[in-house]
């Protein structure tokens, strides 16, 4: 698969990298893929992910398709400075970032959180945070495609 | 002076205007009345100065970018 990247990645003390695509991406291959190339190979002894997905339905009604809509420049500076602000509060040795933008149909992946570290807790905890802050404060807004016209999600769930 | 001046999501929709600049101002709140044709500033409307979350009241400057936008829905 050719993924097109729209931006590229920092580095930092750890290594960090956040990806924003125009195109389909399967996470379970960029965790490995990314892995991989990283250099944490027997330093790491826990890998938290988090993978967000399209749901064919919201707030009772079925969503066919959806748009996905970012401020390019923001949001990768954004997405780039959640993970140096985890990187500080949690002993990471390796973190990704991968967010979607434009069309983006049902069971679509629509972002990928990883995180890398010696033990378990940082890695746990950095993965929550990261999807939290992302949801809270990433300018990205979603329009979904419905049988009775297109509408702009208005806000987030808390998660429940 | 010039400043650029970007709006996202449904606000772009709402108001009918993607991008603009304008010419002078002090803070951000003057550039949403002085390109929004004074329309009410919505309470839940964010602000970015410089791809920066910023204020109604956060004072712009000469080549600044502000940006106008709804709650963030990402994730």
């Amino acid at each position: 698969m050719v993924m097109k990247l729209l931006s590229f990645h920092l580095s930092l003390a750890a290594k960090m990298s956040a990806h924003i695509l125009e195109q389909p991406f399967e996470p379970f291959n960029s965790i490995t893929e990314h892995q991989q190339q990283s250099d944490i190979s027997k330093q790491f002894g826990a890998t938290a992910t988090f993978i967000g997905s399209m749901r064919d339905f919201n707030d009772d009604a079925d969503v066919s398709s959806m748009m996905l809509e970012h401020y390019p420049e923001m949001t990768q500076r954004y997405l780039d400075k959640l993970e140096k602000e985890a990187n500080q509060r949690w002993a990471l040795l390796d973190s990704l970032i991968i967010h979607r933008v434009g069309k983006i149909n049902p069971a679509d992946p629509i972002v990928l959180i990883a995180c890398w570290s010696a033990h378990r807790r940082a890695a746990l905890d950095a993965c929550s945070w990261l999807i939290e802050e992302l949801k809270h404060n990433a300018p990205f807004w979603k329009k979904e495609t419905r049988q009775d016209g297109d509408r702009w999600v208005e806000k987030n769930t808390d998660g429940l | 002076m010039s400043i650029q001046v970007k709006f996202f999501a449904s606000l772009r929709e709402k108001m009918g205007i993607s991008e603009t600049k304008v010419d002078t101002a002090s803070t951000a709140g003057e550039i949403w009345d002085m390109t929004t044709n004074n329309a009410e500033r919505p309470v839940n409307v964010l602000v970015a100065i410089n791809l920066e979350y910023a204020q109604y009241d956060s004072q712009v400057s000469d080549g600044d970018e502000v940006a106008f936008f709804p709650p963030v829905t990402g994730g």
